[in-house]
């Protein structure tokens, strides 16, 4: 589904991937782990197609096709969803509006005709239960003055009605109460299926108590140094990131 | 500078309402004298150093002062008219009754002509004329005040609640003309009302110099909106100058959408544990002028005030905000927050933003807050990620942007026109109406 192959990119003159190859098959996990500055966000951005990022080598196949030829709405519709770190606010319009705009974009795109208006109350009022979130918040402004639970949850739910084939899960478990971590981890294991893949960015091993990875990979200065199963992530926690710093050097 | 419209004016000064009244003959005497020794405003006065008026006053608007509104077309303002509104119509600066709609008013509420409410009751007139804006305000109120030929009385009585609201809709339908009106608002005791005022003209230059009057008593409750959709051409002046009495609610709907010049005053005096809520919408396009200066008194302690001036700008159109929040050394306790946000469509559009805060109490909260600038990049970026091309997600946050005042505004018929101006004037802001 995903194959990236020797990624070099820079974050406007900083080089910042330093030959980065990872592959994604349908169904599948990945957990991808680092300390700060390692390039995570960056390869999130990149595969989303982030303004301001410039590869320099290397290529990303997507579903067989070159994915960083396309423009970052045309990924989106293609099924590649990016589940911010920092969702952004977006005053003025409401949530329940992006929802239907971004599904029927990608209906268009696949040559179908608009959601059903009934269809698609029923899809959003069923898939909102499962993130535990109040109806009121479909009314609502995208994102405006949620909380960060509130926003990251509103991810899911995105990528619950989007269902798209790859989602990238950019830190979506920093700034969540252990609460919070369980209803996200809920949706997201309930996204589950064998023709979606997940890449799930993280600082931390604790997500992946609740969302077992088929594997996991550490990203050290650009490059993942380290790949291997869930057990990997918990040797991680017990002997810190210097361990695999150590190993690469 | 202003000879030639002192001559005018002393040509149709005795065809001007309550000349017969000795204490408004000497206030517009005196606004008259202060006007020809001032002039119009000058770039080099503080409060009015963005906006360039020597147009005007290179020019001559004459008043009408003859009521000719039996011929009156009104098919180009009907649609201005608020369904389900009590809608009070003047034209070219005359009350127009037969254009007016007052029926099902309430035999308690006053709305009066100026030129009837003198004639009635001068004597109630003078406890609000020229109370809550003085004719040393600046030269638009001197000359309002010598000059105005008609306007609008409206009382509410204590604890009256209107269920409809009561709409101004200012008219000019001749080129060159010159509209002074002065209104004034009373909201006594609990009483609660909705009050919208419409600004509509033709095409060719006309010169609206408007002062509305507010007086909010104790709890009572005003929201006062709005609407200036002049001509292309026209200048705009608009004062709204309001008195909170203890524990009044003010709030102000502020859209500036017409005119080539406008400008638009809106201030507030605010006495104990009163508050205000003032919001306002500019939108300029080809080469407009808007200019909005507002001052929020804090004159003694407890009272709350909440300002958000929007202004979207495009093409060679120009931006003004001028904000003063004062608070007296009596004012404790005092909680405001005073915001700008500017958005630039075009290279040359220019916002110019002035927020001013004048503290002497020291235990208040005061914010404030500007923006000026083109669409965040993240928010484009994060609507391409959910499926949107580039071009729709930059309509769709301009729309939004603006959108937030309009939706703010309670009313749904006024709402809906607002919407229908607001598209009218971003006509590539193809949003997709079903959701709003």
């Amino acid at each position: 589904m995903l194959k990236i192959e020797n990624l070099h990119a820079n974050a406007g003159d900083t080089p910042i991937l330093k030959g980065l190859n990872l592959e994604i098959n349908s169904g599948e996990v990945h957990a991808i782990m680092g300390p700060n500055g390692a390039g995570k966000s960056t390869l999130s951005h990149v595969l989303s197609g982030k303004p301001g990022y410039t590869v320099t080598e290397g290529k990303v196949t997507y579903q067989g096709n070159d994915l960083l030829d396309l423009d970052p709405e045309i990924r989106a519709r293609e099924g590649v969803f990016l589940a911010f770190q920092y969702p952004v606010e977006i005053p003025g319009v409401s949530n329940i509006y992006l929802l239907k705009a971004a599904l029927n974009s990608i209906r268009k795109h696949q040559g179908l005709d608009e959601v059903d208006a009934m269809d698609f109350l029923t899809l959003v009022k069923d898939k909102i239960k499962l993130l535990q979130m109040d109806q009121k918040f479909l009314y609502r402004a995208v994102n405006e003055g949620f909380s960060g639970g509130e926003k990251k949850r509103n991810e899911i739910l995105q990528a619950a009605i989007l269902e798209p084939k790859l989602c990238i899960l950019d830190e979506t478990d920093s700034g969540l109460d252990i609460d919070a971590l369980k209803i996200v981890a809920e949706g997201v294991n309930s996204l589950r299926s064998a023709d979606r893949s997940f890449l799930m960015i993280t600082h931390y091993q604790r997500l992946l108590d609740y969302i077992t990875p088929d594997f996991v990979h550490v990203l050290a200065d650009g490059k993942i140094v380290k790949s291997g199963g869930p057990e990997l992530a918990l040797e991680l926690e017990a002997k810190g990131y210097q361990w695999v710093e150590g190993q690469a050097a | 500078m202003t000879s030639h419209y002192i001559a005018e004016y002393e040509k149709t000064a005795d065809l001007l309402p309550g000349q017969s009244i000795a204490w408004l003959k000497a206030l517009r005497a005196d606004a008259l004298t202060h006007f020809s020794e001032n002039g119009f405003p000058s770039l080099r006065e503080e409060e009015w150093r963005y906006t360039n008026v020597s147009a005007i006053e290179k020019k001559l608007f004459l008043p009408q002062l003859t009521a000719q509104t039996a011929e009156t077309d009104d098919a180009f303002f009907n649609d201005y008219r608020l369904e389900g509104a009590l809608t009070v119509v003047l034209i070219n600066g005359r009350y127009s009754k037969q254009h007016s709609s007052l029926e099902g008013l309430d035999e308690d509420i006053s709305v009066l002509s100026m030129t009837d409410a003198l004639a009635q009751n001068p004597d109630l007139i003078e406890q609000y004329l020229s109370k809550a804006v003085s004719i040393e305000e600046h030269s638009f109120v001197a000359f309002n005040a010598a000059w105005f030929s008609d306007g609008l009385f409206i009382h509410i009585p204590a604890k009256k609640v209107v269920d409809k609201p009561i709409q101004l809709l200012h008219v000019v339908t001749q080129g060159d003309c010159l509209s002074t009106i002065r209104n004034i608002l009373v909201v006594d005791e609990m009483a609660e009302v909705n009050v919208i005022e419409t600004f509509v003209g033709v095409d060719n230059a006309y010169l609206t110099a408007s002062v509305t009057e507010v007086f909010v008593a104790q709890n009572a409750c005003l929201t006062l909106h709005k609407m200036q959709i002049e001509g292309d051409k026209a200048y705009h002046f608009g004062g709204t100058y309001v008195k909170q009495a203890r524990n009044a609610r003010f709030n102000h709907h502020n859209f500036a959408f017409g005119g080539l010049l406008a400008r638009n005053d809106m201030h507030t005096d605010l006495d104990t544990a009163s508050e205000c809520d003032l919001n306002g919408l500019y939108l300029g396009i080809k080469r407009q002028h808007i200019d909005n200066h507002t001052r929020i008194n804090h004159l003694k302690p407890h009272a709350i005030s909440r300002e958000l001036y929007k202004g979207v700008l495009n093409q060679r159109s120009r931006g003004v905000f001028q904000g003063m929040v004062y608070v007296a050394e009596d004012a404790q306790k005092t909680d405001s927050a005073m915001n700008n946000r500017n958005l630039l469509l075009s290279n040359d559009a220019e916002a110019d933003t002035k927020p001013q805060l004048e503290i002497y109490a020291d235990d208040v909260k005061c914010a404030h807050g500007v923006t000026v600038g083109q669409l965040e990049e993240k928010s484009i970026f994060y609507l391409q990620a959910r499926c949107i091309d580039e071009e729709t997600a930059r309509n769709m946050l301009t729309f939004a942007f603006a959108n937030e005042m309009v939706d703010k505004v309670k009313l749904d018929g006024l709402r809906e026109k607002l919407l229908e101006q607001l598209l009218k004037r971003f006509p590539q802001v193809s949003v997709d109406k079903a959701w709003l």
